[in-house]
């Protein structure tokens, strides 16, 4: 009996992704827990172990295939001298090992012929497209239609299947374009791109501003590095950002108004303090989560956060690892940002913007002295989080980093 | 003549050039068309419509002669034939005069003359209009629509002399009804007046070179048709190749070889209806880029020449030469010049129809193409005789046939005989057109009792079964 090897959901809100690549070849013996192929999903680069043993009848869908629908066969595992089907069988219950919990439920038949597409983007697609768009694993939210108005016909999707870079279709150029190179979109990208755009079209953005001075901060880091080890395991460096992250946690602690979410119903309440850090890597950005961050000494937050850091760039963060987190921090400093406004991460209820800290002149008392400032914009989501509240919790971030001893006791 | 400078000149008023006119004018755009004969081409003077009309009539004589059936009875049933004729003539001229109103509403010049490119001017394109020879204007505009359409072809030996062989002009409007009937060709101008002379009550032979009638139609469909024209009493020789012809004084003998058997056929009247050739010459593509591939203007799928500005659309450009196909390609190429985004129009998707009893009317690939071109497919019939509304009209023969791509369940072909057929085929069109699938269709809700039922159910034969047979 041949068995459907699907498309793993590697996270509960995984719609769709790409099939990075494949590890064994049509032919190879499978044993349990092998690991058969590479899913890049929203995020980050997932291993899928087969769950079963045989022998890798037929690879469906090619390593490098992008937007393959969650439960799509991709490959069919056979067993031992049993022949090999030419196509997937009738939908089984799914085979490839899904990481996280939630195995979804076998589909009905007809499901995989229609490609998910992102909740709020309707797209108008030919019933014909639509189909073929499923077999060869096209995601129609990428393509342009060429069809009446916009619409995307059988024409699109084939021409999406047979050119490596798909340019826009462009009949009837009776107006020259300017030139220009399409560089398909990753999966981040788009991911990025949605949820982005989402978030700053529904959720009803509010900014609040502070300068922060940064000196007693940057005494105490000098203090406690000057402490480590010079090396060995028990030797750390404890960066500004680390200290900014267990400020931000520890402010949450004392205005946990603002450690909440939206939803339609209800505003949500965060036990946990778990600040989601923006990074960037080569393709995007990914937010690597520090959870319970206000319990957490800075050494534990330094280890920890250069750790994720490391994987992100690497692509090799486990879902859980990047998906939640209660607040987020953006900074950066690094690069001489003056001061700047972020985009909320949904369904978080604030982000906190740091630009670099700086020698500036402040006026104590009637004297204009040196001070090193920065200067930070929390973004909160207005729904639940109101000025004075914001104002509040800036307020008291600055207290808490220019009185950084709460950092470390 | 007050202006001669336009936005764009369309050569010929046919179906293809009217309607081009219309749409660019409704696009704002100053239109002038030149037409040599009468508005409305060849399709409404000399074409489709008039042939429609006497096809009405000859399916009315048909009727008053199985009134039985009905429960009727009549003596002495009799037509004059002359008023037969009469009201095709009528039909078009009423038509005709729609045409100039219609283009008057929409403020397009027309200019009769006969219209020819003449150059350049700048960035505008000269055409020469002329009367009887004589160059009586010349027309500037920076577009040029040629839709000068086609005419008939002629066999050597067979040229039409207005008395025994006939092309469909002389066939439209005869003085008499000829008793014995020869029709060389089998495609739809052949077959519509073989049928039109058969059910008036002449004795009609078909010969087709190719090994079935209406050739370009699926084969199981050319054969459900011939088995009923022969029902009625035609004869049909196919694979069959011309010999000697002798004209008498009102008769001509044709040899004809088919089957390896060489016959003399003596018949009153031959029509000749062996194909068109695109009416290319003298309107100056001499000297010009555009390119003449066997009497037809070479396009791309914009209906766009080899000179700039220059588009040619209808029965000049390529095939299928279909009216409707002309009058869509002018809709696409007025849009196309007022700077509109257009779609082109696949082959695929037009239509074809053929207005004998039974009617013929297709869309898409006939079963051979299909498998021909690779498609694993599948297959659905239904015969008119499993549908109740085809029963009580007294109209059982008749099928329906579908051809679907078993991978993505496209509709790659539908195929109908039987009546009204010629009605019901944009139904499986508009599902070519908006690419739906066996899904949809499947899906879709026909009304009972019609005879598009059978539409619904050759889907479902397709896949699961029929349910009425």
């Amino acid at each position: 009996m041949s068995i459907n090897i699907l498309m793993p959901a590697l996270s509960p809100t995984m719609k769709e992704g790409t099939l990075a690549r494949w590890l064994k070849a049509e032919g190879d013996t499978i044993a349990a827990g092998d690991v058969i192929a590479e899913i890049e999903t929203d995020k980050a680069t997932m291993e899928v172990e087969a769950v079963d043993e045989g022998i890798l009848g037929r690879i469906l869908i090619a390593g490098g295939t992008h937007g393959i629908a969650v439960n799509t066969p991709i490959a069919i595992l056979v067993a031992e001298g049993e022949s090999v089907p030419e196509a997937a069988a009738a939908p089984v219950a799914p085979v490839a090992a899904p990481t996280p919990s939630a195995p979804a439920a076998p589909m009905p038949a007809a499901a995989p012929a229609a490609m998910p597409v992102a909740k709020g983007t309707r797209v108008f697609a030919s019933p014909l497209a639509r189909r073929i768009a499923g077999q060869k694993g096209i995601d129609l939210a990428s393509l342009k239609g060429s069809g009446p108005n916009g619409r995307i016909v059988r024409r699109d999707v084939e021409q999406a299947a047979t050119a490596p870079a798909p340019k826009a279709a462009a009949p009837a150029a009776l107006v020259e374009e300017a030139g220009f190179e399409s560089i398909p979109h990753s999966t981040m990208r788009k991911v990025i791109a949605r949820r982005l755009t989402e978030s700053k079209s529904t959720v009803p953005h509010f900014y609040v501003e502070m300068d922060v001075e940064l000196d007693a901060l940057l005494a105490l880091r000098s203090q406690m590095n000057a402490a480590s080890p010079d090396e060995g395991p028990g030797a750390y460096k404890i960066s500004v950002n680390d200290m900014l992250i267990k400020a931000a946690a520890v402010t949450l602690r004392r205005v946990p108004q603002v450690n909440v979410s939206f939803t339609e119903e209800a505003m949500r309440v965060y036990e946990d303090v778990d600040i989601s850090v923006a990074v960037s890597i080569p393709d995007g950005l990914i937010t690597p989560i520090v959870r319970k961050a206000d319990t957490k000494s800075l050494r534990q937050i330094s280890l920890e956060t250069r750790d994720l850091v490391a994987r992100a760039r690497a692509g090799k963060l486990k879902p859980e690892e990047f998906q939640g987190g209660t607040f987020s921090i953006s900074n950066m400093g690094m690069y001489g940002v003056k001061a700047f406004s972020a985009i909320l991460n949904p369904p978080q209820a604030a982000i906190l913007a740091i630009a670099a800290g700086e020698r500036r002149p402040v006026v104590k008392g009637n004297e204009i002295t040196i001070a090193t400032v920065m200067t930070v914009t929390l973004s909160v989501d207005h729904r639940v989080v109101d000025g004075a509240l914001a104002a509040q919790w800036v307020s008291a971030f600055r207290k808490v980093v220019e009185n950084p001893m709460s950092l470390v006791v | 003549m007050s202006t001669t400078q336009f936005d764009v000149i369309v050569i010929g008023g046919g179906p293809g050039g009217y309607v081009a006119a219309i749409r660019a004018a409704q696009l704002k755009l100053k239109v002038a068309v030149v037409e040599a004969s009468a508005l409305g081409g060849i399709c409404l003077n000399w074409g489709c419509i008039p042939t429609k009309a006497l096809l009405r009539a000859s399916e009315i004589n048909h009727l008053l002669h199985n009134l039985g059936e009905f429960g009727f009875a009549a003596d002495n049933v009799r037509f004059d034939f002359d008023k037969v004729v009469k009201r095709s003539r009528a039909v078009s001229a009423q038509l005709s005069a729609g045409v100039a109103h219609l283009l008057k509403k929409h403020k397009v010049t027309v200019i009769s003359g006969f219209g020819k490119l003449a150059g350049t001017a700048g960035a505008n394109r000269k055409v020469s209009v002329s009367v009887d020879g004589k160059e009586t204007t010349v027309l500037t505009a920076p577009n040029v629509i040629v839709a000068t359409g086609a005419r008939a072809r002629v066999l050597p030996g067979l040229e039409p002399d207005g008395r025994l062989v006939w092309s469909y002009r002389e066939a439209m409007v005869p003085k008499a009804m000829p008793r014995s009937l020869l029709v060389i060709g089998s495609g739809a101008i052949g077959v519509e007046f073989a049928s039109f002379y058969r059910n008036m009550g002449a004795e009609v032979t078909i010969v087709e070179v190719a090994e079935r009638i209406l050739p370009v139609e699926d084969a199981e469909i050319s054969a459900f048709a011939r088995k009923a024209l022969e029902k009625q009493g035609m004869k049909i020789l196919t694979g069959a190749k011309l010999g000697r012809i002798s004209k008498g004084d009102n008769s001509v003998t044709v040899e004809v070889t088919a089957g390896g058997k060489t016959t003399p056929i003596t018949v009153e009247r031959v029509i000749s209806a062996v194909g068109i050739v695109g009416n290319v010459e003298n309107i100056g593509l001499e000297g010009t880029s555009i390119k003449v591939d066997r009497t037809h203007i070479t396009v791309d799928p914009y209906c766009r020449t080899g000179e700039k500005g220059v588009f040619a659309i209808g029965d000049i450009a390529a095939p299928p030469w279909l009216a409707h196909k002309a009058s869509h390609e002018g809709v696409m190429v007025a849009e196309l010049i007022a700077g509109r985004e257009v779609h082109p129009i696949s082959p695929m998707n037009i239509p074809g129809c053929t207005y004998c009893r039974p009617q013929v009317a297709s869309v898409g690939l006939t079963e051979e193409k299909a498998k021909a071109a690779g498609y694993k497919i599948r297959v659905g019939r239904f015969p008119f005789i499993g549908n109740g509304k085809a029963i009580a009209m007294g109209e059982p023969e008749g099928m329906v046939k579908t051809i679907f791509d078993d991978a993505t369940g496209e509709l790659l072909g539908a195929h109908m005989v039987g009546a009204e057929v010629t009605e019901m085929i944009q139904g499986y069109v508009i599902a070519r057109t908006g690419e739906l699938t066996d899904g949809e269709l499947k899906e879709t809700v026909f009304p009972h009792p019609t005879i598009s039922e059978t539409m619904h159910e050759a889907v479902l034969a397709a896949y699961d079964g029929a349910l009425h047979i």
